[in-house]
């Protein structure tokens, strides 16, 4: 019965805990703003053009990279199947 | 497949746009709409690679080869793009180009590993296949490793937790970009694979050849 009173009034006690840890978000999460940070010193913009850049030139290049060596293969594929006609 | 992908590639732009800049970071923390979901194709691409090895080696697939021949190229094209936006983005946001820490370092070695088996594929002659096989099932042991490295080790990285924790009008540009991802992975695979199963036949009909 002691024990059982113990519990309940631990339980009663970390709830409070629980309820405004869950409230608050952990560490290293996101916190959107509507406005650039002030004073920074290295401009974003150039960074962000360069790796949205990077992964469009890269995926076209791929894109056609593929293309090109599908095109041959099917080629000689085709030069061979007539061939063994 | 490949149009609807190029379709959403095209409005991706404007979702990003659209999104908040962050507390901290700023403006700069917008390449993390194309970063992250590079980093999860790198390792799905890796895990795919894992997986078609497996079948490969264990239960005698031939065609499985291919497709983890066509994974494994897919995982140093993603990896790279994961690779070369991380460091622009941690240039502004942490001030360093990079840091030796347990995630970004695990990330190059996947990366590395997966340079090495394309290059043992294309080099390394006969019975390449299932050293390369080999190769790839090795790669994909590390993809839990880097996935779970920031919650373990001391990093500036950004932990597992960002995602489920992101406010709606971060997130919604951030799984539009993972399903523009998927779906450019996807097209990609099956293209390539096809590309590799097309192979083997003209090797096939060239062996028949000069058996007649």
């Amino acid at each position: 019965m002691r024990l059982r009173s113990l519990l309940l009034i631990a339980c009663l006690a970390v709830m409070p805990m629980a309820a405004h840890a869950a409230a608050q978000p952990p560490p290293g999460d996101f916190v959107p703003v509507d406005e650039t940070v002030p004073g920074e010193q290295i401009p974003a913009l150039p960074l962000i053009a360069a790796a949205y850049g990077f992964i469009w030139v890269g995926v076209l290049g791929y894109v056609w990279s593929i293309g090109r060596r599908l095109q041959k293969v099917e080629a000689e594929l085709a030069d061979l199947e007539s061939r063994g006609k | 497949m490949l149009a609807l992908a190029a379709g959403m590639f095209a409005l991706a732009p404007f979702m990003i746009n659209a999104a908040p800049n962050e507390a901290t970071m700023g403006l700069v923390y917008k390449i993390y709409f194309f970063h992250m979901p590079s980093a999860w194709m790198f390792m799905v691409a890796a895990i795919t690679a894992g997986i078609a090895s497996a079948r490969f080696l264990f239960l005698k697939r031939p065609s499985a080869d291919g497709w983890a021949l066509a994974a494994g190229e897919l995982a140093v094209v993603f990896g790279a793009f994961t690779l070369v936006t991380g460091p622009l983005w941690a240039r502004k946001a942490w001030g360093v180009w990079w840091v030796w820490d347990a995630r970004l370092t695990s990330s190059l070695m996947l990366f590395m590993i997966f340079v090495a088996y394309l290059l043992l594929r294309k080099y390394g002659g006969p019975g390449s296949d299932k050293l390369g096989a080999g190769m790839a099932l090795f790669g994909m042991a590390n993809v839990p490793f880097i996935y779970v490295s920031v919650n373990y080790w001391r990093t500036f990285h950004p932990l597992t937790s960002v995602v489920p924790t992101l406010p709606v009008e971060m997130g919604i540009p951030l799984w539009y970009c993972v399903t523009a991802f998927t779906l450019l992975f996807i097209v990609l695979l099956r293209m390539r694979t096809r590309l590799e199963h097309q192979r083997a036949r003209v090797e096939a009909l060239y062996l028949l050849e000069d058996e007649s």
